[in-house]
């Protein structure tokens, strides 16, 4: 999958008047905003999903994910900003007319109803014969191979099986947009695993363009396209798994994906790139970590580096002196073995705690707890971000 | 939260745990001893005056019932309380359902108040809310009044002692037992259910007639049950603003005890009027749980 980086696109604008181009944008959302009496729930959102991507909302509660969720199923009027849903203006269209399948946190199945009447429900909305309504209800069973259950009411299906149904109950009509909204929060940890991957090779499978909103950052990579990650009302960042884990654009993506060593300083610009300085440690930032991030000189600032490149070498190893490479003289505080990896946790003599992560097996020396060591990593392996609090 | 509770205080675990009976269920002695003594003794003693008391000697037990039953009088007064009954108790939903309604999707505040307004009449005597209506019904009263004054009218229009006037003074105390079952129930309907609705392709009244009527119809079975059954046992009310066409069996009742001071037929009238309600419970019992429409205000 290619990426759209950033946030709206050109295609946008054009697309309205060819409703038969088939890269025409599934979803575009423009300045969205929604602020309740007291608060700012959403705050300039612009998001651009292609057909058939799945991309992610994730955030913490209260970012305002769900709320934009809401809105672009039509149960929350946006205060500001647009919504187009292939192509078409939805300001004014209300939520039964907007054609898009919404998998509720807590299913929302209609207890009254039996699970197949409640996956023939968007059918017989939709004004289809008798034939097609058991025709498709039967499929979407299949789908999510809850076939002979159908005839059960909601109460009487474990949670997951409500899920499924909820599903069912989604894509049977083929919507051309399919919301969920945490829909394996109130699952067991195994049982999410396993349907994370479920759902998500149901939608591929379906072709569907899926919009879907979690806290759970590993859930967002395991799914995603892409994601979108949320802070107060924003997106901070937009991107593929890997371009947010390797290159966080803020602290706060950063520290809210995976784990991440945070060393802070004042950045000093030179000529080719710069250095991140604090007391007597400075380290190296390359020239395009310095572009990005386009920090004036002297603000306060921080390197990201993730666990797993950093590199503890002895205090006299000739790497610590190599081109291209930060050192920092460290002490082991901890040594864990974890079966697949050992982790250290070792102490900067600034008093900054770092992180390292190093497979077991690779032939690597092991590092006790209390030894003095090189702490190196690669320059280009760091990303230079603000600091806010600094 | 109802399989929270605790399943095993019923069961034989109890044994265990303490005395069968819990020290603080003496205290429902003194109730029941009331109940007792007041309400069940005096419905032994009018069933059997049913069958003991008669006006002239007869050798039939049941030479009261067959009385009751050989007058026509009887008999359509029977029809009539359950006629009015009837009346009363659609007028109640045709009001109490969209009321609940509204006090159901408007704002908490508004919501109490509405509560308030409905509740109003619990906190009147039924006997001055009924003079009330007269005061306002009558050939003479308010309205008449009005219209006569105002020339719209050359003479009185028939308000009181006409149905009418008896379907405005029972529904209006009837009122709260309609609307409180069927706003306790409503309360308890997710609104995401109403939003799933929307969401899968229903407009607003698809989703009102599939989803929100269906998952609300336990509050209007309770509602419409507990007046009916209030309504068979009217009494003022119909006697001060009905004509004698609406006279139902508690008027009866009352003037055979009061009247004719013959407690045989009047007995005999209250133990049928029981029986019939009884029955009415029996059949509604096969449709709805009975404790949804007595205790439909406690949580579930």
């Amino acid at each position: 999958m290619s990426a759209l980086r950033g946030s709206t696109g050109a295609a946008g604008g054009a697309t309205t008047d060819r409703p038969d181009q088939p890269d025409r944008p599934a979803l575009v959302l423009r300045g969205l905003a929604k602020s309740f009496v007291d608060v700012q729930a959403v705050d300039g959102v612009d998001l651009e999903v292609r057909q058939g991507e799945f991309v992610t909302l994730l955030g913490p509660s209260g970012s305002g994910k769900t709320t934009t969720l809401r809105m672009i199923a039509g149960f929350t009027r946006q205060s500001a900003g647009t919504i187009e849903i292939d192509g078409v203006d939805m300001t004014h269209v209300p939520p039964h007319r907007r054609d898009v399948g919404m998998i509720f946190q807590n299913y929302a199945l209609f207890p009254h109803l039996t699970a197949a009447q409640n996956i023939a429900f968007p059918l017989e909305m939709r004004r289809a014969t008798r034939s097609e309504i058991k025709r498709r209800v039967a499929e979407a069973l299949a789908l999510v191979k809850l076939e002979g259950l159908g005839s059960r009411y909601p109460r009487q299906l474990s949670g997951g099986q409500q899920q499924r149904i909820a599903f069912a109950r989604a894509v049977v009509f083929h919507p051309r947009l399919l919301l969920m909204d945490e829909p394996l929060g109130a699952l067991d940890k195994k049982l999410r695993e396993a349907l994370q991957l479920e759902v998500m090779h149901i939608s591929r499978q379906l072709g569907a363009t899926v919009i879907y909103v979690t806290h759970d950052q590993e859930e967002a990579l395991v799914m995603s396209d892409r994601i979108a990650i949320f802070s107060r009302g924003r997106i901070e960042q937009l991107g593929r798994g890997e371009d947010l884990y390797d290159r966080p654009v803020s602290l706060f993506v950063a520290d809210f994906i995976g784990e991440s060593n945070i060393l802070r300083g004042r950045f000093e610009r030179d000529g080719e790139g710069g250095w991140l300085a604090r007391g007597n440690l400075r380290w190296r930032v390359a020239a395009a970590q310095e572009d990005r991030a386009a920090l004036s000189d002297g603000s306060a600032a921080a390197i990201v580096v993730r666990p797993e490149r950093l590199r503890i070498v002895g205090l006299n190893d000739p790497a610590v002196a190599a081109p291209g490479v930060n050192a920092v003289e460290a002490s082991v505080r901890d040594a864990l073995y974890l079966g697949s990896i050992r982790k250290y946790e070792l102490m900067l003599p600034d008093g900054q705690a770092a992180t390292v992560r190093r497979q077991v097996g690779g032939g690597e020396r092991e590092w006790q707890s209390g030894d003095r060591v090189g702490l190196i990593w690669a320059v280009n392996d760091a990303v230079l971000v603000a600091d806010p609090n600094g | 939260m109802r399989q929270l509770r605790p399943v095993n205080a019923r069961s034989g675990r109890r044994s265990r745990e303490g005395p069968i009976v819990n020290r603080w269920a003496l205290l429902a002695i003194l109730p029941i001893a009331f109940l007792g003594a007041f309400f069940l003794v005096p419905l032994v003693v009018v069933s059997l005056r049913s069958v003991t008391d008669f006006a002239k000697p007869t050798g039939d037990a049941f030479a009261n019932y067959g009385r009751f039953f050989a007058s026509a009088a009887n008999l359509r007064v029977l029809g009539n309380t359950f006629w009015v009954a009837t009346l009363s108790t659609v007028v109640c939903l045709a009001l109490g359902y969209p009321y609940a309604y509204l006090m159901n999707i408007v704002r908490p505040r508004v919501a109490g108040l509405l509560l308030i307004a409905v509740l109003l009449p619990f906190w009147s005597s039924l006997l001055v809310r009924t003079y009330a209506w007269q005061v306002i019904l009558r050939d003479t009263g308010i309205i008449n009044t009005f219209l006569l004054d105002s020339k719209v009218v050359d003479e009185p229009i028939p308000l009181i002692r006409t149905t009418l006037g008896v379907m405005l003074g029972m529904s209006q105390i009837l009122l709260p037992f309609m609307v409180l079952p069927i706003y306790a129930v409503m309360r308890r309907i997710d609104p995401e259910y109403t939003k799933a609705a929307a969401n899968l392709g229903a407009p607003p009244f698809a989703a009102f007639r599939r989803v929100f009527l269906p998952l609300s119809l336990p509050g209007v079975l309770a509602g419409t049950l507990l007046v009916f059954v209030l309504a068979l046992g009217f009494y003022i009310t119909p006697a001060l603003l009905g004509s004698p066409k609406d006279t139902m069996i508690s008027q009866f009742i009352a003037s055979a005890v009061q009247q004719r001071l013959d407690w045989g037929i009047g007995s005999t009238m209250a133990v049928i009027l029981m029986g019939l309600t009884f029955a009415v419970l029996v059949i509604a019992s096969r449709f709805i749980r009975l404790r949804d429409a007595f205790g439909s205000l406690e949580e579930s």
